[in-house]
């Protein structure tokens, strides 16, 4: 059985496939712990994850997952260097404060990093926003400007310039859309990017 | 189910301050039984008043302490797990504590039984497991200095312990700790029926254990609360009474609290089971808190309540960091309650589940000795 099915979001998974047996993983925002717990199951890893939200936590630490109730920013700096395989951000990228330190952090405390973020270049967000005159809103990005958890946009350009200017290496690249993977002109048609890099050698 | 308190003897316990306690009896409970791999043995550590009757009904028809949390079907499962609960060294509830008779002078120690620590404590604990053919507990778990005595199995015995649970408490008494638990002993130590410890043929130091625990019982509250609980409402009047009689149900909670404790707790052991607490600090003689747990080899299961100001969720997070910042295994959730430090013995509902899930996993996953060696 493919996460997809258990879990219906497409980065998970893109993220189990990266992931080989045995691994430490820490998810940064793990949520209700539903991937760790997949990855535990199905790929033994040994799991941690770092949740923000009460019920979240409550319900993952239920059903047998490491998990720690804290800020991801502020709860990075307590983990000692190479302390996992791989660290996941999932989905959160956007939403953190400091993208650049989050990132830095990641390939301090982790060997690999994995980081899916929702590609703000895609076509949709580009129309929304060409023929509105507002801020997009799509299915992907879903929120009002003012209610929104998104506070840095970023898109695939974007990310691959960062990879670069910073040195990182990427080792494998992901762009899907729905049911669709592919990586024709992934900035206009990636609706998530999922990333795995380490630091540079 | 109806519980008996069992008594075991142990010969000789060496104590922190260098001093050998001879003949010290150990009194405990158990519930459900031990599997034939000896494996769902869990440790139940009570809290200061606490005693070794944490679940389950005692003759005179009382439940045990955490009978909400221990039982069948119960986040401690006495179906699948085979749980212990021994009462702490310096207490009065049947083990060795300064209202024993000494064997060497065949009178009451008072104060000149030696000073105790937490992991005196643990210490005596590790003898009663041993007594009991247990050579590595599923668990550990307690709350407040029963969550203090968790922590140190953690260090003092780290192979034995699969899982720590510590809930509501902290790796180092703060100031305002002590502060509070200062006010307790200088409360029944100015009791004029005190008597330097030696009251046990006499009247017992009652108005100054009183007050001891009424400043406790504010503690253990929080100021929701008590305003949910008893507000500015008056106590069988309309009218004050400008006489310091009992105005306020507050206040007639607390000297009703006051004065059901004294008929159950010593005076003395009052005084040696804070300055234990008082004295714990699992970094002393370590360059930093992490250091200290480095030893550790358990999963660990850290509560904090969001209405616990005598154990604020920082003085938890502090040992989750440091424990993070080894790399250990620990889940950390800080539960919602309106209830103060009580909130861990009282409002069980979100404890129960997370408690359960955990211990599932340690089960799951559960180490033998010989692996970790």
């Amino acid at each position: 059985m493919k996460v997809t099915e258990v879990l219906g979001r497409t980065d998970y998974r893109l993220i189990s496939e990266l992931i080989p047996n045995g691994a430490k993983v820490l998810d940064l925002g793990c949520g209700d712990g539903a991937l760790l717990e997949w990855l535990k199951t199905h790929k033994q890893v040994e799991a941690r994850g770092v949740e923000l939200k009460r019920e979240l936590v409550q319900r993952a630490i239920a059903r047998g997952v490491t998990v720690y109730q804290g800020n991801l920013e502020e709860s990075l700096k307590d983990y000692p260097d190479n302390a996992f395989d791989y660290v996941i951000l999932s989905q959160t990228l956007q939403e953190t404060l400091q993208p650049l330190l989050v990132l830095k952090e990641m390939l301090r405390i982790g060997k690999h990093a994995i980081v899916a973020f929702p590609n703000f270049g895609h076509w949709r967000v580009r129309l929304s926003h060409l023929f509105s005159g507002r801020a997009p809103k799509t299915h992907l990005f879903p929120f009002d400007w003012y209610d929104s958890p998104n506070v840095h946009f970023l898109t695939v350009i974007d990310f691959e310039e960062l990879i670069r200017k910073q040195g990182w290496h990427v080792e494998r690249r992901y762009f899907a859309a729905g049911h669709w993977a592919g990586s024709m002109a992934p900035n206009l048609f990636a609706e998530i990017a999922v990333y795995l890099f380490r630091p540079a050698p | 189910m109806i519980v008996e308190t069992q008594f075991t003897l142990v010969p000789s316990l060496t104590l922190d301050v260098g001093e050998t306690l001879k003949d010290v009896t150990v009194a405990y409970q158990t519930y459900g039984s031990l599997n034939s791999d000896r494996t769902n043995a869990i440790l139940i550590e009570h809290a200061f008043t606490g005693d070794a009757h944490a679940a389950g009904i005692d003759h005179e028809g009382k439940p045990g302490w955490w009978a909400n949390m221990i039982g069948p079907g119960k986040a401690f499962d006495t179906d699948r797990y085979f749980v212990i609960c021994s009462n702490v060294l310096g207490g009065c509830r049947g083990t060795t504590g300064p209202s024993s008779i000494n064997p060497a002078t065949g009178q009451p120690y008072g104060l000149r039984f030696p000073g105790i620590t937490i992991s005196d404590m643990v210490r005596l604990q590790k003898a009663l497991i041993d007594f009991l053919g247990i050579p590595k507990l599923l668990a550990v778990a307690g709350g407040s200095m029963g969550g203090m005595q968790v922590l140190e199995w953690a260090v003092a015995y780290p192979e034995a312990v699969e899982a720590c649970l510590p809930i509501a408490t902290t790796a180092r008494h703060s100031a305002q700790q002590i502060a509070f638990n200062e006010t307790g002993r200088q409360a029944i130590m100015a009791d004029p029926d005190f008597h330097a410890g030696d009251y046990y043929d006499k009247t017992p130091p009652a108005r100054g254990l009183s007050v001891a625990r009424m400043v406790g019982h504010i503690t253990y509250m929080s100021d929701e609360s008590m305003r949910e609980k008893f507000g500015r409402r008056l106590r069988d009047k309309q009218n004050f009474g400008y006489d310091f009689e009992v105005d306020f149900e507050v206040e007639s909670y607390l000297r009703y609290r006051g004065s059901q404790f004294v008929g159950r707790f010593d005076a003395n052991s009052y005084l040696y089971i804070t300055k234990a607490m008082d004295y714990f600090d699992l970094s002393a003689g370590f360059p930093s808190l992490a250091a200290s747990l480095e030893r550790a080899r358990s999963r660990f299961l850290v509560i904090s309540f969001t209405s616990d100001w005598l154990y604020p969720s920082y003085q938890s997070q502090e040992m989750v960091n440091a424990l993070r910042g080894r790399n250990h295994d620990v889940t950390y959730c800080e539960l919602s309650s309106n209830y103060g430090h009580d909130a861990f013995l009282v409002d069980v509902g979100e404890q129960t589940e997370i408690v359960r899930g955990f211990l599932a996993r340690c089960v799951r996953e559960f180490r033998p000795l010989e692996v970790l060696r």
